[in-house]
């Protein structure tokens, strides 16, 4: 066994050839993956919202989306980002740049379905009650049900920030320097040790999805017992 | 009255006409897909007036008094509020709603926020009342509903009569002409319900105009102008409570009063 391999390029799959180079590894993997969902929450939030509006030319373009989004693999978005980048801006975008794009796209489809769901469920009487005392829709939305609704959402969003944390590796393929490129090039490089490579990254994907995870169960509890204490 | 007699005598016809009943609902038909929920109903409340809608579930009470705040939209017919059509696209629903007050059967507070914040959201945000006059708005209310000491808890905090009293609380901080009751002491323990009626009784003492769905057949003895019985989307049955309950003409109203008393 060769760990010694794994042990002289540990920093480099932590953060790449930061700080004397780019920024790489893990480190660009978990940048991305908190790029994407902050970027994908909003769009999400965008895009749920129009989905359940009743107004048609409001929720059937926000259905479109969602649904070819969802009917799409994410490599599939990944490439069309790339190549499509250049013939609509006519410029090249940052390998990084492109990849971030993908995964909010990505990523805002299923939130979306998230936000929808999760105002769906609220009890009908909470906006009745807002709109009987005179809140316009907004307000009643605003201050009434995202509140709640984000509220019993988040677990929901913490799982989809960590399949996208895992999702981050397939940004591999345009040449983005995150994790499972570097342990490509490392392995590329001294050919001598692909399995203590490969097993490290996977460790080190495992134990950011597990950290993140339990935290989201621990969270689930607390929000539980807020609801039964809430309702 | 006296505004009128500078207009023109068509228009002091209509305006003595239109003035004449504070909320009037005419001819009001409503369907939900193929189902008539409302046939035809004509009522008239007067300012100060307390109305008590009765009638077996399914008949329509909870969409008629939403249809005056128009929570639920008619689809034919009219009804008039100190002589406008609210349907008039010139009427703002918001301030309509805002004038309307409605207290619902499942309180339906809101559980993410105290009970002095339930108050005070729409006064702050629909009247643009400055945040310390909105409080002391919904204390002086909170004590009137006698549950001064309860406003920093949270809405699940309290029991099912105290809920409902903060929503009671919650839409008289609008200032409100009107207040809409649907069944609001259907869902409580009986223990609680006469904490909620007395509330109302006082409201109604005060002199505020009132449309309540209820069965509390004590309550529309004691404050109530006129009772009405629907079924089937009608009415079947007007009168005074007193007419109501010693001499219904109609059978049905016979065999639903047989029911709840
Ligand atoms: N949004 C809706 N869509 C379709 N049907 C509805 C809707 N709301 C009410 N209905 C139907 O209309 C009828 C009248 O309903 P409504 O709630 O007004 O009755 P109600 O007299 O208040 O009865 P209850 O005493 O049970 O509250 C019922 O048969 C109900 O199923
Ligand atoms: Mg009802």
């Amino acid at each position: 066994m060769h760990w010694e391999v794994v042990w002289n390029n540990m920093d480099y799959f932590l953060i790449g050839a930061y700080p004397e180079g780019p920024l790489g590894g893990l480190a660009m993997g978990i940048l991305l993956a908190i790029g994407g969902i902050f970027g994908a929450f909003w769009l999400g939030l965008f895009f749920g919202l129009m989905r359940i509006s009743s107004k048609p030319w409001l929720k059937y373009p926000a259905m479109v989306y969602i649904e070819i989004v969802r009917g799409t693999p994410l490599l599939m978005v990944i490439f069309w980002f790339y190549f499509l980048a250049p013939i609509l801006l006519g410029h090249t975008l940052p390998e990084a740049t492109s990849a971030l794009i993908s995964f909010i796209v990505f990523t805002s489809a299923y939130i979306a379905e998230i936000v929808r769901a999760g105002i769906l469920a609220l009890p009908k009487g909470q906006m009745e009650a807002a709109r009987g005392t005179g809140l316009n829709h907004f307000q009643a939305m605003r201050y009434i049900i995202l509140p709640q609704a984000l509220r019993n959402m988040i677990p929901s969003f913490v799982n989809q920030f960590v399949s996208l944390t895992k999702d981050t590796s397939l940004a591999y393929i345009i040449g983005v320097n995150e994790l499972t490129r570097a342990a490509t090039q490392v392995n590329n490089r001294t050919l001598i040790a692909p399995t203590e490579i490969f097993l490290t990254i996977a460790v080190l994907y495992f134990i950011v999805c597990y950290v993140l995870t339990s935290f989201s169960r621990r969270l689930e509890k607390h929000l539980a017992r807020y609801q039964a204490r809430g309702r | 009255m006296k505004v009128c007699l500078t207009l023109s005598p068509k228009t002091q016809l209509k305006g003595v006409e239109r003035s004449m009943a504070y909320l009037e609902i005419r001819n009001v038909n409503k369907w939900f897909g193929n189902f008539h929920v409302l046939k035809n109903i004509n009522e008239t409340v007067e300012k100060g007036e307390v109305l008590v809608i009765c009638g077996p579930s399914g008949s329509g009470k909870s969409t008629l008094i939403r249809c005056v705040n128009r929570l639920e939209e008619i689809d034919k017919g009219e009804i008039l509020f100190e002589g406008k059509s609210i349907h008039d696209p010139s009427v703002d629903i918001n301030n309509l709603r805002a004038e309307i007050g409605i207290v619902f059967q499942q309180f339906n507070l809101y559980p993410h926020l105290t009970v002095l914040k339930n108050i005070t959201l729409a006064p702050i945000k629909v009247r643009k009342m400055p945040k310390d006059q909105a409080e002391s708005i919904a204390l002086e209310l909170l004590e009137r509903v006698g549950i001064k000491d309860q406003a920093h808890k949270y809405p699940a905090e309290l029991s099912g009569g105290q809920q409902q009293r903060v929503a009671i609380a919650r839409a008289l901080a609008m200032k409100p002409k009107v207040m809409l009751f649907d069944e609001p002491t259907s869902a409580l323990d009986p223990e609680m319900i006469n904490e909620v009626l007395n509330v109302m009784k006082d409201l109604a003492r005060d002199g505020m105009t009132m449309l309540c769905v209820t069965h509390e057949m004590g309550f529309a003895r004691e404050v109530a102008d006129r009772v009405i019985f629907m079924d089937q989307g009608e009415i079947l049955e007007r009168g005074t409570p007193e007419h109501f309950f010693t001499n219904p003409t109609h059978e049905r109203t016979k065999a639903f009063l047989k029911e709840i008393l």
